[in-house]
């Protein structure tokens, strides 16, 4: 086993100086009742090279020969190869939390270098150093509302990404704070007098997508003012966040809180995960913020070095008192991030967002050729929904042909009639021209012919 | 040009770089070429430099409404290519890592994080993978995540398995809101939690993000925690006790089954804390201890990459009766096809979502990559060596550290610095000379209730070779603290910062940078 460095001499020796006579002695503090008395039922072992066989074997069964046109919370774009190049640095990538600064002066500063970057692509004023997910996160802002307007009532948009509705709901479920969900209207948008009826002084956060779940750009504006006027915090949460190079950061709108994740910077599909979630607020609010922060300060040389800090709120020290009980987060994930967003840096970003926005236009155009119209009126970003008739049935045509297509709107709300027909389609910088006329195509021919 | 570092040339001598104890021959630690290196947004930022190749738009974007949009974000660098690879790189170096030296942070489990897994998971067809893939185009992502689960379920004796939850801390609350869910369905969610004292953090934070009330037990003078402490604390407001076999101390809570019993009888529920699992690897299953639901975490037993911080993964295995609250999705097989289970509808009792897609994927290829490299016997051979190691240091440091506990230790042993204390030495100082010997300090003042506690977890992917250099590290600087204890509080001296002050960072936060940053 190569990674069990032991001899049996060594072994020997070992077990000598400890002063029992085999492996099996140093487990006579487990009852005898209690071990295990047979060989565990698991696969018997792989050398190397049959390993990379069967793994192979196994992503061989997942269809990935072009961009998927999906979207819907994680999007396929670009990882300049350089990002993982720097990842897989072992001092990097085998470190763990920087406990002990003095030699995580590395992890630290990129940290430090991600906060930054969150803020400044937010528009808000300070980040921590990174959630589990932007769905999480999410919730997490709705607990940090709680706890700062000592109110139990969240207001969450029908048109934020319905997993991170049910995320939220779960989170909510068991501190028993209550969620109401307003409508969207034909534009797609969170609809605003329905917003105005339920944004009350009980509430203690109003949350929405920017873009929300359809790509629509919603009106973060709107509901910061709203949730301001009756004493609430605003949550935009993003999902596409590429969107933030060319669309106002949620701060600069009047946003409290930004939650959402950063996956599009350097971060592969991976199946959904990980990804790393981002977290960012007002000073103000900074002592009741979750996870870790990472803050500048002097070594007793007077260099300039980073710490975590603000460790109080958390839960190693603070145990049942801490603001959340998150401890791991996303940490190389955000790295990720981190090293794209240097690589962009501020041209690069915003060519990549106009670019991602035109491949957006493009995929409308060749769609609407294609005899297809968009079924919300909003303003949107890269990604849309197409009214096609059945979409379940496009989708379902289509993978037949070894394309991802998009996703059915109607999966996500089973109750709403409208949404049968809708399919939410997202397209790239991964996605040329000709692969979106292609798209077009296909979609056309499978709703032609069934 | 001042360097925004604040790094002078004439440093190492005010250090006292020169210290009268040397440290080669431990862990062989001495300087290669660090760099100052200035923060990505103090490097060159003028100008139009970018790092990617893009092609130009093919259609005209500006089409959204003006008050949406924004401009360049001045703020951010411009950079080429190669100044962010030497950015990178040379911050790399300011790090430690397992692939660095040895890493013995106890309760984080640092083994060997394999190269191959690395591979396996850039693998195309799972990296590129969409989560909301069509069903038929994402079987192998399914198949490996259902394979995963059974042998997840198999290792800690459970009957199911749920992948979702993205780190221990989330694998607590997935247990925890099960165990709530279990008692609503039965009429009453109680209103009590009992912990231990030797517990993690996490465990009572997540007790309070649920709502219930913590009530903590302390162990005995043993380190265990006995039945008659349980016994007095139970009654039928205890939704469940919440105990990390073995624990903090590196102790095997033996009395686990008897607990256990006590705690069903009132109608609680047993979570346990599978941080420490790698002990047990093989050799015993939670699942036949008693336990009702556990947590792995799969960036420590299953040698997933801890990436500075995460990510993580922490599935949560469970035992029959709290199957039907599993969080979704699910992964089933029906006949040759897998499956997503993803509706209330056919999970009524279901605690519902915590992540917006299944888990972290890219950690089950890893963890998976592990379990069938190993088989059975490895498995088994991971937890004896993991637990050799560590009572192996045990025996060769125990006359020089004072050993609160006398009990067996398994995978991890907690010394302290109380045998110091004449020297005025303190389990800080230790651990930051013991950088300078070139390794990283175990974790320290943790578990809370061992005063100036120094917790060594080795793991089975060290050498017997490498255990002995550290055997010296540790010796010469209990040696040192009483020649030269100054020098002790000196350290570290060889990394790219001394200590560090804390509580400035705290008292006048700098979190970001802004333009024309100074710490003062």
């Amino acid at each position: 086993m190569r990674y069990h460095p032991h001899t049996p001499e060594e072994i020997r020796e070992m077990l000598a100086a400890v002063g029992v006579d085999s492996l099996d002695d140093l487990f006579r503090s487990v009852p005898e009742p209690l071990r295990l008395a047979r060989p565990l039922a698991v696969r018997p072992p792989l050398d190397e090279i049959a390993l990379f066989s069967e793994m192979r074997r196994l992503s061989a069964r997942n269809e990935v020969a072009h961009p998927p046109f999906i979207g819907a919370g994680a999007y396929p774009h670009h990882v300049p190869p350089v990002v993982d190049q720097l990842l897989l640095r072992g001092e990097f990538f085998t470190a763990y939390t920087p406990y002990q600064p003095e030699v995580s002066q590395g992890t630290l500063q990129a940290l430090f270098e991600w906060q930054t970057l969150v803020c400044l692509l937010t528009g808000l004023e300070v980040a921590n150093a990174s959630m589990y997910d932007g769905a999480s996160a999410t919730a997490e802002a709705a607990l940090m509302a709680v706890r700062l307007t000592g109110r139990r009532k969240v207001v969450v948009s029908a048109a934020l990404h319905p997993h991170y509705r049910r995320v939220l709901g779960t989170y909510l479920a068991s501190t028993h704070d209550e969620v109401v969900t307003v409508p969207w209207n034909a534009e797609g948008r969170t609809d605003q007098p329905a917003l105005e009826r339920a944004v009350d002084g009980a509430t203690a956060a109003v949350v929405l997508g920017y873009p929300n779940f359809f790509g629509v750009v919603d009106r973060v504006d709107e509901a910061a003012r709203l949730a301001r006027e009756k004493g609430a915090l605003s949550v935009a949460v993003t999902t596409e966040a590429v969107a933030l190079g060319l669309l106002r950061g949620p701060g600069e709108l009047g946003a409290d809180v930004a939650t959402g994740t950063f996956q599009s910077f350097g971060n592969p599909l991976n199946f959904g995960g990980p990804a790393p979630g981002f977290f960012a607020a007002r000073e103000a609010h900074v002592r009741q913020m979750p996870g870790r922060l990472c803050g500048a300060t002097l070594d007793k040389l007077g260099r300039r070095g980073f710490v975590l800090t603000l460790s109080t709120r958390e839960q190693h020290i603070r145990r049942e008192k801490a603001t959340s009980n998150i401890c791991t987060n996303a940490g190389l994930c955000a790295l990720a991030a981190t090293i794209h967003l240097a690589l962009l840096g501020r041209r690069g970003l915003h060519d990549l967002a106009r670019l991602n926005h035109a491949r957006g236009r493009t995929l409308r155009e060749a769609m609407r050729r294609a005899g297809f119209k968009l079924l919300f009126g909003g303003p949107t970003f890269n990604e849309m929904a197409f009214d096609v008739g059945d979409a379940e049935a496009v989708v379902a045509r289509l993978a037949a042909r070894g394309l991802a297509a998009g996703v059915a709107l109607g999966r996500f709300y089973p109750d709403d009639p409208r949404m049968k027909a809708g399919l939410l389609c997202a397209a790239t910088e991964l996605h040329t021209p000709e692969l979106i006329a292609m798209l077009a195509e296909a979609v056309r021919e499978a709703r032609a012919r069934p | 040009m001042t360097n925004p570092t604040g790094f002078r040339p004439n440093m190492e001598q005010a250090a006292g770089a020169a210290a009268p104890s040397a440290e080669v021959g431990a862990g062989g630690a001495t300087r290669g070429l660090v760099y100052e290196e200035p923060l990505l947004f103090e490097r060159g930022s003028q100008g139009s430099r970018t790092g990617v190749s893009l092609p130009p738009p093919e259609a005209d974007p500006g089409e959204l409404p003006a008050e949406l949009v924004r401009g360049e974000i001045k703020e951010l660098p411009a950079l080429g290519e190669l100044e962010v690879v030497r950015h990178f790189t040379r911050l790399s170096a300011w790090n430690y890592g397992i692939d660095t030296g040895f890493y013995p942070l106890g309760s984080c489990t640092m083994k060997y994080n394999p190269k191959s897994s690395e591979a396996l998971a850039r693998l195309p067809g799972f990296a590129q993978a969409h989560p909301l893939l069509p069903e038929a185009l994402a079987q192998g992502s399914l198949e490996l995540m259902y394979e995963l689960e059974r042998a997840l379920s198999e290792i800690s004796g459970f009957a199911a398995t749920t992948l979702v939850p993205a780190a221990g801390a989330q694998g607590e609350l997935t247990g925890v809101m099960m165990i709530r869910a279990f008692h609503v369905a039965h009429g009453n969610p109680r209103r009590k939690v009992l912990v231990p004292d030797t517990s993690h953090g996490t465990n009572p934070a997540t007790c309070a993000q649920n709502g219930y009330q913590v009530v903590q037990l302390p162990s005995g003078a043993d380190g265990r925690l006995h039945p008659e402490t349980v016994r007095d604390a139970m009654d039928e407001d205890v939704a469940a006790i919440m105990i990390t076999n073995p624990n903090t101390l590196g102790i095997f809570e033996s009395h686990i089954a008897e607990i256990a019993a006590l705690v069903h009888a009132k109608g609680g529920l047993v979570y346990g804390d599978g941080a420490n699992l790698n002990a047990l690897l093989g050799v015993a299953r939670p699942g036949d201890m008693g336990f009702d639901v556990m947590q792995f975490n799969l960036h420590k037993t299953f040698a997933t990459p801890h990436g500075g911080g995460g990510p993580g993964s922490g599935p949560v295995a469970v035992g029959e009766k709290l199957v039907p609250f599993l969080p979704l999705p699910l992964v089933v097989r029906e006949e040759e096809r897998y499956r997503l289970v993803e509706e209330e509808r056919e999970r009524p009792q279901t605690i519902g979502r915590l992540r917006e897609f299944h888990g972290n994927f890219g950690m089950f290829v890893r963890a998976l990559a592990l379990i069938r490299e190993y088989g059975p016997a490895g498995l088994r051979a991971t937890g004896q060596l993991a637990v050799l190691n560590a009572n192996y240091l045990r025996a060769r440091l125990k006359d020089v550290y004072h050993l609160p506990y006398a009990t067996d230790s398994l995978h991890e042993v907690v010394f302290t610095d109380k045998g110091l204390k004449p020297t005025g030495a303190t389990t800080m100082d230790v651990a930051k000379r013991l950088i300078d010997h070139g390794f990283h300090p175990p974790t320290v003042y943790f578990p809370l209730v061992v005063q100036g506690a120094l917790m060594i977890e080795p793991t089975e992917t060290e050498s017997k070779e490498t255990l002995d250099q550290f055997v010296l590290g540790m010796r010469a600087v209990a040696e040192q603290a009483k020649s030269d204890p100054e020098g002790l509080k000196a350290a570290p001296v060889k990394p790219v910062r001394a200590r560090l002050d804390e509580t400035r960072a705290a008292r006048r936060p700098i979190l970001r940078w802004r333009p024309g940053m100074k710490v003062e």
